[in-house]
């Protein structure tokens, strides 16, 4: 079962997207998208190193989709700001370093893509160790602040979930 | 008559408030990237765009089409889902690229690798 279906979920999840986008449950598109949906996973399976853990605390990850949702708005907000405000307001950006505890691949993978599509941050790389990561803000007012907000609204949540 | 007198006003409004301050978040994103002076400030332009941006239109389009088919149309979660996992991964790789070739063209504004003595820069190799 695991030898010939290696990711059921992602399968299931590939399948019912195909038949959304077709908008049409015939016969010959569950044919179709079975395949595929068998297939594209099948021989991409050696591309993922890692398995990910059962995830555990299913309220949480909604709550952390909610905080982030909410960010996203407000530093949407904030980067309209500095684009469109003075000059004086542009000067302000720079690259800064995080402390990070948490050390799960597929928390630090969730991580990235949270600090990325927040407006005004960008991930920009990982040390070895995965102690410290570095990030580029486009309006750096305090430093602590943001060290605050990943490591207490996003690597907190993401600890508990994923470790 | 015009295809757009049919349209209830209840839904005219919410749908067209969406539309402008969609559309005023990806002038702003685009605007950005005049606007900013460097490569790494440009990066926080488009996410303006592909996250708000790109949902207030999607939203928009999710109920207009949901009541003007009168059956609930989803495909826009498909276009979010996508947007949202692609666009962080093209941003990061764009990011990581300028940084490495600056680092190589020896520029003075460039930070030192991460880690605290110089270390290596994590390139994603496999841990148990």
């Amino acid at each position: 079962m695991k030898r010939w279906l290696p990711f059921p979920i992602i399968s299931a999840l590939l399948l019912i997207m195909w038949l959304l986008l077709n908008e049409t449950l015939a016969l010959g598109h569950w044919l179709l998208g079975g395949l595929l949906a068998w297939g594209v996973p099948y021989a991409t399976r050696r591309m993922q190193p890692l398995r990910a853990k059962k995830v555990r605390r299913p309220l949480m990850a909604a709550r952390l989709v909610g905080v982030v949702l909410v960010d996203i708005c407000k530093s949407c907000y904030q980067v309209s700001k500095v684009i469109l405000g003075g000059a004086h307001r542009r000067r302000n950006s720079g690259f800064m370093m995080v402390p990070l505890d948490i050390k799960a691949p597929h928390g630090l993978a969730v991580l990235a893509c949270i600090i990325t599509s927040t407006p005004g941050t960008a991930w920009v790389e990982l040390s070895a160790d995965r102690r410290w990561l570095m990030i580029h803000v486009l309006d750096i007012h305090d430093e602590q602040w943001w060290i605050d907000t990943i490591k207490g609204r996003y690597e907190t949540p993401l600890k508990a979930i994923f470790e | 008559m015009s295809p757009m007198e049919q349209v209830p006003l209840w839904l005219a409004i919410p749908v067209s408030a969406l539309l402008i301050l969609g559309s005023f978040l990806c002038v702003t994103g685009a605007l950005g990237l005049l606007r900013l002076s460097n490569f790494f400030q440009r990066v926080h332009g488009p996410s303006l765009i592909n996250t708000l941006g790109a949902g207030c239109m999607l939203i928009a389009s999710m109920l207009f089409f949901s009541v003007m088919q009168s059956r609930l149309v989803i495909h826009e979660l498909l276009i979010t889902l996508a947007v949202l996992l692609t666009a962080p991964v093209t941003t990061m790789m764009l990011t990581r690229a300028a940084l490495a070739r600056d680092r190589r063209s020896g520029r003075p504004d460039v930070p030192p690798r991460a880690g605290e003595k110089g270390g290596d820069v994590h390139t994603g190799d496999r841990i148990e």
